[in-house]
């Protein structure tokens, strides 16, 4: 993948001259537990300068949005194992969108098959990390695109 | 992307040489890595305690590890049709794989149940849904494994009621239920109930079990989760049996003498990619398990002192990068569940870091199974690496590293207060991190992922599950409703709140509501009123 080095610093957000770290909900949406990955992102997020928030298992879209509203989230992180990625990111999105989240950058990383990636996408999941993704390549991805409008397409997956 | 070769050859020459769990490993071994290991009690012979070599003196060749490949999807129909099939193709196991909601003891039509039916296993709301699923199979004739664990109860009773339909006799009945709670608290986290109402379930199925079904095994203490979750060998061989020594002093303590059910318990493990050490872990699983029922416990059964596993290869292991390599790690993974000597396997499909297995990769992993029993020759001998240097250290340590472990929770006030303090779960995040961060610096090389990568993977087909199964699901939970006496569903359910707030067997009272065709949501609800539902506390 390439990633450009642009800065990340928080004059780049449209709302807020403030400089303070990337704020990041990690959330487990739907009925899996398989909670490692959302645990080792979370750390390294935090790891990497990040206020990360994790919400723990089985959230709705609802509770995930409405995390995100609450804590003035940049950046959204789903995990999912189980399959369920077609149904819950259409959901999740149109509530954002209802919400008036468009800004907040929504990513996604889980057992997702190459074929359901540009579907994703489409909805507005600006990354898909599957298996294998470094966390280095999470952390720079939410410092590129963190916070800026710009729908850009880059990412991991084609 | 791949360092110039003299850059390898300085990073060879700095590493560290670590297994998979970052266990130091000496260049070579020699008579004095053993000294202190007494051939005689650490080691003995096959078939004899503490029965490191394993539980069988003839090891595979009177009877090879049972092949046991874990399938479920959609609806109980298409299930039962790929059971059948199984069945017709020689097998006489089943290994049932239920979808999220039934985990969770959820309906297909509650809100949480969206887009998850029928996803990850099969779906099965109902007595007719179990009706379903084993159509035209005669529950005499074959052994069944459940993977279900918070409504295991509920579930267990389903079966036994299709067997009741089909006439065949409970104490004839072989098979086994997950039921192992503790693990899904410590790594899988598909738990409804808190953790002293969740074992008083288990408590009871074993007394149902000693008393009514005999021949079943009512637990598989699981530590394939634990090491899913991150957790290295030593903490997946420790955390899983100071999980069997819980349950087996909570059956004590609810009045069960030792040998009447610990030899119904068996076990399941991983196998990982470290050959050696996986190998060494499953030695030393049996010799800790013998030792401690005999002198912890006082069982005097000789079956009671005998680990019996069921092993799946790593399903962590694999990767989406490079599918075909997942044949081999399987097959690298399978060999050590083997030469550990394994009474059970399953071999994970090339494409699972991806999807629900599609049917060819399933049978090559099955093949692989038939191959390392029948062309390696390795089944031909018991025990291969006994009285290896390294394998019978690395054993030892992993033993004394267990017992360490035991002390530790034993001071913590036993496993239930280790979970609930969140012992277990911050050790096994800690080693998760650990790994990543080990990957991350290219100390641990996974082949396709952080070395050796390609530009562009040869694509490869993957299962798609059917989404009407939902739908399907939904219509046949509302015919039965309409269809049973309602007044009879209220009176088993009332009848079960009751049994839950006193201390009697809920296995009775379960079988009632299971018979009058209550749905597994309204069992599970009628516990959750009674004992509320369990929230962890985040370790991160």
């Amino acid at each position: 993948m390439t990633i450009d080095q642009r800065p990340t610093t928080r004059d780049q957000h449209p709302t807020s001259n403030v400089q303070r770290p990337i704020r990041v909900i990690i959330a487990k949406p739907g009925l899996d537990g398989h909670d490692r990955g959302a645990k080792v992102i979370a750390r390294a997020l935090r790891d990497a300068g990040m206020e990360v928030i994790y919400t723990g298992l089985r959230q709705s879209p609802e509770q995930i949005v409405s995390a995100a509203l609450q804590e003035d989230a940049d950046v959204i992180g789903l995990s999912i194992l189980s399959g369920a990625h077609n149904h819950i990111a259409p959901r999740l999105m149109q509530l954002m969108r209802d919400k008036g989240l468009d800004d907040v950058l929504v990513v996604m990383g889980g057992i997702i098959p190459n074929a359901d990636v540009p579907n994703l996408k489409a909805l507005g999941i600006r990354g898909v990390f599957q298996p294998g993704t470094s966390m280095q390549e999470i952390v720079d991805f939410m410092r590129v695109h963190a916070r800026s409008q710009a729908p850009e397409e880059a990412g991991p997956n084609p | 992307m791949a360092p110039a070769a003299t850059d390898k050859l300085a990073a060879a020459a700095d590493r560290s040489f670590t297994t998979i769990s970052g266990r130091p490993v000496e260049p070579v071994y020699t008579e004095a890595s053993v000294a202190g290991i007494d051939p005689a009690t650490d080691v003995g012979e096959a078939g004899q305690f503490p029965f490191t070599r394993g539980i069988h003196a003839s090891g595979y060749r009177g009877k090879l590890w049972t092949m046991r490949q874990f399938a479920g999807f959609g609806t109980p129909e298409e299930t039962n049709e790929r059971y059948r099939r199984l069945l017709k193709a020689g097998g006489t196991g089943l290994s049932v794989a239920f979808d999220l909601p039934t985990l969770m003891g959820l309906d297909p039509d509650h809100t949480l149940s969206i887009g998850e039916v029928g996803k990850c296993g099969v779906n099965v709301a109902t007595l007719a849904d179990m009706e379903r699923l084993f159509d035209g199979i005669a529950l005499s004739d074959v052994t069944t494994s459940m993977t279900i664990n918070s409504p295991a109860a509920v579930i267990f009773a389903m079966y036994l009621v299709v067997a009741e339909k089909q006439g065949a006799d409970w104490a004839r009945l072989s098979g086994t239920i997950q039921n192992d709670i503790l693990k899904e608290f410590i790594a899988q986290k598909e738990y409804i109930y808190p953790p002293r109402p969740s074992m008083r379930l288990v408590t009871d199925t074993f007394a149902f079990c000693t008393t009514h079904v005999p021949r079943w095994n009512s637990i598989s203490v699981s530590g394939y989760h634990i090491r899913e979750a991150g957790a290295t060998a030593l903490q997946e061989l420790a955390f899983t049996l100071r999980d069997g020594i819980e349950y087996v002093q909570w059956g004590v303590d609810a009045g069960l003498a030792v040998d009447a059910f610990v030899p119904r318990m068996s076990f399941f493990f991983n196998a990982h990619s470290d050959f050696f050490e996986e190998v060494a872990k499953y030695r030393a699983a049996r010799a800790l398990w013998a030792k401690t029922m005999r002198d912890r416990f006082g069982a005097k059964d000789d079956r009671s002192w005998k680990l019996r596993f069921h092993t799946q290869t790593a399903g962590v292991s694999l990767t989406a990068q490079q599918p075909y390599n997942n044949v081999v790690r399987t097959a690298i993974q399978a060999l050590a569940g083997v030469l550990g000597g394994t009474n059970s396997l399953h071999t994970n499909s090339l494409d699972e870091a991806l999807a629900l297995p599609t049917e060819e990769a399933a049978t090559l992993a099955l093949r692989t199974q038939q191959i390392i029993a029948h062309e390696s020759g390795i089944a031909s001998v018991v025990d291969p690496f006994g009285g290896s240097y390294f394998v019978e250290r690395l054993t030892k340590d992993l033993e004394d590293g267990a017992l360490a472990y035991f002390e530790r929770i034993d001071r913590m006030g036993g496993m239930v207060a280790a979970i609930e303090q969140g012992f277990p779960q911050r050790e096994i995040a800690e080693s998760a991190y650990k790994f990543q961060q080990a990957m991350e610096r290219r100390e641990k090389i996974i082949v396709g992922v952080n070395d050796f990568v390609q530009d562009q993977d040869t694509p490869i087909e993957t299962l798609y599950v059917d989404e009407t199964a939902a739908t399907r699901q939904i219509d046949r939970l509302s015919q039965v409703r309409s269809g049973r006496d309602a007044g009879e569903v209220h009176r088993a359910l009332d009848a079960l709140r009751a049994a839950a707030q006193r201390s009697t067997n809920l296995m009775p009272p379960i079988l009632d509501a299971v018979r009058a065709y209550a749905s597994l949501g309204e069992i599970c609800d009628a516990l959750r009123q009674v004992w509320g539902e369990y929230e962890e506390t985040t370790v991160l």
